[in-house]
């Protein structure tokens, strides 16, 4: 891979701009970090059916798209996710274009169901590892479905006598099967994830946005196990079962953090926050049940030495004097739709704000639209440093022209010193 | 009176106790319109004015909503035709085309109920010409059109028009959704939550 002395400059400039920012400190400008979902494909006129069913045809469109914008931080073809490889596994909590949309240029999309019951909550606590083997995993891939004959807690001294025969059993087999397969296939989808990281890098000087993914503890339980509104009359119906499982989770949740961060060696962890919206739950509730679990992880986070960028999807009014009980200069909120004169206000000297430029104007808006925006933006928020210039949710369908006046506006109104 | 304990067991969202309530009101003769008109919706109307104060929050309306419908799950068979459910008039709602968000939909149909309205709710991922149906089948005075994808807000462009014809009034909603968005695409009103999506069907159906 050709290394570029402008590509290697670019890429130290973009980094220390972010970490200066994080630092609360004032960088050279506003960095820029638009989460971009479909955009860079709809941009590149590949179907996004294309981009998950073919990874070199993905990266070709991401590759247009970082040579006609230089973002501070980006994202590698990691949100075209393998469309065979989850076929393989036949997935029941996603469908995309391929299984079950037949648009080919719609995004993915995640189905909301009861992947764990109300009556549950017993059994997972007693053990969360053979929950989610032999209940969670069965409800959500088709072709893992032998799994849940697997009771391997029950192996201590001669209980294995019992417990291994199933290996013998053709369900299990199959399963065991396609995880090889799945394995395999993965592994080559990682390898293309890791020839185009190193390209960012060296032919476009992009830092990768992400060495991890997380999510708070209480979305752990409400995104693919219990659901919104589920977990929601959970909160009336069984707070302390539900209390007790969110304990439970939080290290889990630190853990998976702190392994995926170790791996990639990169300290950016996204967390995306769902179910916290300032319309799902009261003040008190959230209080209760979202934030002390989520600020626990965000400090583990931040005591392993990791920088979390809390994706705050959704509406956030109400929260804010919560998102300051965290370490000074450590994190990283990524707002969508919240007063930022008042994030500034309130968190301006605790944690970087971003985001809120909103997609809707993005989508239907023009250019002076938003380049008034990010310029109202620039001036409440950036003064003092502490401030990234992204949108409001991940970026889909929006209009070339906005996306670029989002960046113009940044690069040459957001400056802080030449 | 039962009467009013199944409307506070099911403001409480005590699911269990509106059944054993709604069954024991049933024993006693009433009728099932007055256990729905004076029991049930009584009862959701003290939540959604709950709601609209702040009082009360998502989780106590979905407990709520969850004790209406098992009440109702057990009354709605034994109702003869259409009973007189007290109604200021009909709304169709729906979410669009391509979109499965319908949280903010439900609580708008919650609201809208528990004001007085009869609503015919076409669920998620719903089409144009379903609206259009519905409009045919239910004489409804306003539809109710929500989103919460930038992706699927085209789909609210094409479904206004599809009803353009019909003359019915046509709201919309969802959190990406802007007033200028409304304008721009013709309908005929927008509400930022349920609470004015209410006062909205009341200003569209000249109710003041
Ligand atoms: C909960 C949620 C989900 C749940 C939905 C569960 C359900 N049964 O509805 C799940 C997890 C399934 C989900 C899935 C997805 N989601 Co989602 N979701 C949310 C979230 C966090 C909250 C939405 C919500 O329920 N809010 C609470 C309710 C009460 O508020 P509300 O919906 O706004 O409704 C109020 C008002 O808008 C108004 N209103 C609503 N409708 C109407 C109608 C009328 C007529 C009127 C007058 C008023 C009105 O009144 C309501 C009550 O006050 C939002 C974040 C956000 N900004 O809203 C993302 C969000 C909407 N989702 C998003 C995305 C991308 C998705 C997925 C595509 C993700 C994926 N890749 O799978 C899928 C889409 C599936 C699909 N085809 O629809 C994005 C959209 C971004 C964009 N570009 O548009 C958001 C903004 C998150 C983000 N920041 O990225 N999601």
């Amino acid at each position: 891979m050709s290394m570029n002395a402008d590509a290697k400059q670019q890429y130290q400039a973009s980094l220390n701009r972010v970490l200066d920012a994080i630092k609360l400190k004032e960088p050279d400008r506003v960095p820029l970090i638009p989460v971009v979902e479909a955009f860079p494909y709809y941009y590149a006129g590949l179907t996004i059916q294309e981009g998950m069913y073919d990874y070199h045809k993905a990266g070709a469109a991401l590759d247009k798209f970082y040579a006609d914008f230089h973002p501070d931080l980006g994202w590698d073809p990691v949100l075209m996710y393998p469309g065979k490889i989850m076929e393989l596994l036949d997935m029941k909590w996603f469908q995309w274009p391929g299984r079950g949309i037949e648009d080919p240029n719609s995004m993915y999309q995640y189905i909301e169901k009861e992947y764990m019951t109300e009556d549950e909550y017993d059994e997972l606590l007693l053990d969360p590892t053979h929950f989610i083997q032999s209940k969670w995993i069965p409800r959500s891939f088709g072709a893992l479905d032998g799994l849940k004959y697997l009771a391997l807690r029950d192996s201590i001294w001669f209980g294995f006598f019992n417990t291994f025969p199933v290996f013998g059993r053709k369900e299990v087999q199959d399963s065991l099967q396609t995880l090889l397969k799945f394995a395999e296939e993965m592994n080559k989808w990682y390898t293309f994830l890791g020839e185009y990281d190193k390209k960012m890098e060296n032919e476009f000087g992009v830092p990768l946005a992400y060495g991890a993914w997380g999510y708070a503890p209480f979305d752990w339980l409400g995104d693919t196990m219990r659901g919104t509104v589920p977990i929601l009359r959970d909160i009336r119906e069984r707070p302390d079962k539900l209390l007790a499982a969110i304990e439970r989770f939080t290290p889990i949740a630190v853990e998976a953090s702190i392994n995926g961060a170790k791996a990639s060696g990169r300290p950016f962890v996204w967390v995306w926050l769902h179910k916290g919206v300032d319309q799902l739950m009261s003040k008190e509730q959230f209080g209760k049940f979202y934030w002390p679990s989520l600020r626990q992880y965000i400090q583990e986070l931040v005591d392993a030495g990791l920088t979390p960028f809390i994706y705050v999807e959704g509406s956030y009014h109400k929260r804010l004097e919560f998102l300051r009980e965290v370490p000074k200069g450590k994190v990283v909120y990524d707002f969508e739709d919240i007063d930022m004169f008042e994030a500034k206000k309130v968190l301006g000297d605790v944690a970087c704000i971003a985001g809120n430029v909103p997609n809707a104007l993005l989508s239907y808006g023009t250019p002076a639209e938003v380049e008034e925006y990010c310029k109202k933006l620039i001036d409440v928020c950036a003064p003092g440093g502490g401030f990234m210039m992204d949108t409001a949710a991940m970026v889909d369908d929006a209009k070339p022209e906005n996306m670029q006046a989002m960046f113009k506006v940044t690069r040459e109104y957001g400056v802080y010193r030449r | 009176m039962i009467l009013d304990e199944i409307k506070e067991a099911l403001i409480e969202g005590n699911k269990e106790k509106v059944k054993s309530c709604v069954r024991q009101a049933l024993d006693a003769g009433l009728a099932p319109s007055a256990i729905i008109n004076d029991g049930l919706i009584s009862g959701m109307q003290v939540i959604g004015v709950r709601f609209r104060n702040e009082e009360i929050f998502m989780p106590e309306v979905l407990v709520a909503a969850n004790a209406m419908q098992a009440g109702m799950n057990i009354v709605k068979p034994l109702l003869i035709g259409d009973v007189e459910i007290a109604s200021k008039g009909t709304v169709v709602m729906g979410t669009v085309k391509g979109d499965l968000h319908d949280i903010g939909k439900n609580l708008v149909i919650i609201m809208l109920q528990g004001s007085g309205f009869n609503v015919i709710d076409l669920g998620v991922d719903a089409a144009a010409e379903k609206f259009v149906e519905a409009v045919k089948q239910h004489r409804p005075q306003v539809v109710g059109l929500s989103a919460l994808l930038t992706t699927t807000m085209a789909q609210m462009k094409r479904t206004v028009e599809a009803l353009k014809q019909s003359g019915v009034k046509v709201m919309i909603g969802g959190a990406p959704i802007t007033k200028k968005f409304a304008d721009d695409i013709g309908a005929d009103g927008y509400a930022p939550d349920a609470v004015t999506a209410v006062d909205l069907t009341r200003e569209l159906l000249g109710l003041g």
